[in-house]
């Protein structure tokens, strides 16, 4: 599996801990682990910089209470965990971050069924549906490693508040070129196609460029974009693929209730009334299995994108 | 009033405080009555350590608030606000007209603090058991920048129920956070009954703390002598955060609400709250 540029596939998890000890000589900087920095990476930079590694144990509240206590006195505090373990802290992401207006960026991992064996214990499913709930919170997917580098970076910049960034455990196709530039609330655009726009996010966003392909053969052209800053939406690229191709559909490795697809239903059914077909996993809970057996189940592979873009048109 | 005076001298501190935390009661109840809801009992369980904490140590500014050296407090049993509106009007933070305002519409002065609307919040609260973790966070950030200022914060007892209570009173000793200091105010009530009924496996409290490596102090947390001691001593103490268990009671100051949980959340009647008033200014002539 290779993506843009023969690149390697590689997780988004993996290039999050590249990206944050380059980040890390900036002295605001401090990253909080709970017991998981192994899996989300965040272990390269508590090597590099101890003094500001604060490592807090299998305590997720206390972890995110603490990176808000850092925050409001001058810090950029990453905390970064399982999306199901962070998320599931919402109450102290809502008053000790949010209504506190803590800085504080909160690094949920091993995202979706994408997890695999694990099971659905460990599977963020409604994490995105939590975390855009929340007033002032950014909710951020990258779709490949270059884009989690660049959005790591971008993250530098305290004014933006509290981030949700979410990230996936399995490796991913590079669907971007070395030199891509992150702009942030912008939807990015990765292939055009007037019969159907697929929007996707984080790991799916590779599959649904493969479908794309597979649908052209099928006589269809679906465009796709990538939906990278999932709170705020970029509404009015949306409501532009709704006037543009009359049917929309979301692929997301999350519930399709309150994620990327609730998003895109509540700005369509405001904007600009337009067919919506969600994709993700239907109101289920996971289970245990391959990350690549689970896409397929849930349809978040290329032939199950196609599968479902197929039937949504009628043309099955 | 000069408080650096005040500092340097502790048998008038003490005579000083003896007479302001009268006043400050006063404040909170007809805060409470204006308002016509909040929670006295932990206000006047808590405003005698409030009120000896920023007379004795606080080191702020009240005409620059965001100072960034201030020493941070933060009020995790944030149902307690009404004590510290009333620490932070009396020194100037907020004005005394503004605690009228308590709970109204438009009001800085939200029913549980709101640190992105009123000086003098280090954090929101109100969600019991969150305030230590913050404050543990700001403690770090302090020792980060050359412990640049101390951090307190209030917990209480029924606040000791949450698990991240916990999970901070496991962590800050691994840290060796000295300049952490943790009022607990044990006022012995909460929302629906006492703590020995609702939790009585809550004590040994001391105990459990001792346990994680923190100093404890225990006080009778009304007694002004005891607290400044205590602050003392918590100052003095390195290597370990300090915890001092406060033994108070819940409406303290006001003989028909002590221990009575009926004053938990309720507040006073304006009937209720002359005879209170006439009772503590009774007292403190």
């Amino acid at each position: 599996m290779s993506g843009v540029g023969g690149a390697p596939a590689k997780a988004t998890r993996e290039a999050f801990g590249e990206a944050l000890l380059r980040i890390g000589a900036d002295p605001r900087i401090v990253v909080l682990g709970a017991d998981l920095n192994k899996s989300t990476k965040a272990d390269a930079f508590a090597a590099r910089y101890p003094e500001r590694f604060f490592e807090l144990g299998v305590a997720e509240h206390n972890m995110i209470g603490t990176a808000a206590g850092l925050a409001l006195a001058g810090k950029i505090a990453w905390c970064s965990s399982f999306a199901c373990f962070v998320a599931g802290r919402f109450e102290t992401i809502r008053l000790s971050v949010c209504y506190s207006g803590a800085n504080v960026r909160i690094v949920g991992s091993h995202a979706g069924v994408g997890i695999g064996e694990d099971g659905y214990s460990q599977m963020g499913l409604e994490d995105i549906a939590m975390m855009r709930s929340l007033p002032t919170m950014t909710v951020l997917q990258p779709a490949d490693d270059v884009e989690t580098e660049r959005m790591v970076e971008y993250l530098v910049e305290p004014l933006i508040g509290p981030v949700f960034l979410r990230l996936v455990r399995q490796k991913v196709e590079r669907v971007h070129a070395p030199d891509y530039r992150f702009q942030f609330g912008k939807a990015d655009v990765l292939r055009d196609g007037g019969d159907l726009a697929i929007l996707a996010t984080g790991g799916t966003v590779a599959h649904a460029l493969h479908a794309a392909e597979r649908l052209e053969a099928d006589g269809v052209r679906a465009g796709v974009v990538n939906v990278h800053t999932i709170k705020p939406l970029d509404v009015d690229c949306v409501v532009d693929l709704a006037r543009k191709t009359s049917r929309l559909m979301t692929v997301e490795d999350h519930s399709i209730v309150g994620g990327l697809g609730g998003a895109v239903a509540e700005t369509l059914a405001e904007r600009h009334p337009t067919r919506l077909h969600r994709v993700g996993v239907r109101d289920v809970f996971g289970e245990s299995g391959t990350p690549e057996a689970l896409y397929a189940q849930h349809h978040l592979d290329a032939p199950g994108i196609r599968e479902e873009a197929l039937a949504f048109l009628g043309r099955t | 009033m000069d408080i650096e005076k005040l500092r340097a001298d502790r048998p008038a501190l003490i005579a000083h405080l003896r007479r302001v935390t009268a006043e400050l009661r006063v404040d909170i109840l007809e805060m409470l009555c204006e308002s016509k809801s909040g929670h006295p009992g932990a206000s006047l369980s808590s405003i005698d350590l409030i009120a000896a904490l920023f007379y004795a140590k606080m080191r702020f500014r009240p005409e620059q608030p965001e100072w960034p050296d201030r020493d941070r407090f933060v009020l995790s049993k944030g149902h307690g606000v009404p004590a510290l509106y009333a620490v932070l009007a009396h020194f100037g933070v907020i004005g005394r007209e503004e605690l009228k305002t308590l709970r109204k519409h438009g009001s800085r002065l939200q029913g549980h603090p709101a640190n992105r609307l009123c000086p003098g919040m280090e954090a929101s609260t109100g969600s019991l058991g969150q305030g230590l973790s913050v404050a543990q966070g700001l403690a770090l950030a302090s020792r980060l920048d050359g412990d640049r200022f101390r951090v307190y914060c209030m917990i209480g007892d029924g606040e000791s129920q949450v698990g991240q209570i916990w999970e901070a009173a496991m962590s800050a000793p691994k840290f060796a956070l000295d300049h952490l200091c943790v009022l607990a105010d044990y006022n012995q009530g909460q929302n629906d009954k006492l703590v020995r009924e609702v939790m009585p496996t809550l004590e040994p409290a001391a105990d459990k703390w001792r346990a994680f490596n923190w100093h404890v102090v225990e006080i009778d947390g009304h007694d002004i002598a005891h607290i400044l001691g205590a602050l003392d001593e918590a100052e003095r103490t390195k290597g370990k955060p300090t915890l001092i268990l406060a033994r108070t009671i819940k409406g303290k100051g006001v003989s028909f609400m002590e221990l009575n949980m009926k004053y938990h959340g309720v507040a006073p009647s304006p009937e209720e709250t002359q005879r209170a008033i006439a009772e503590i200014r009774g007292r403190a002539s």
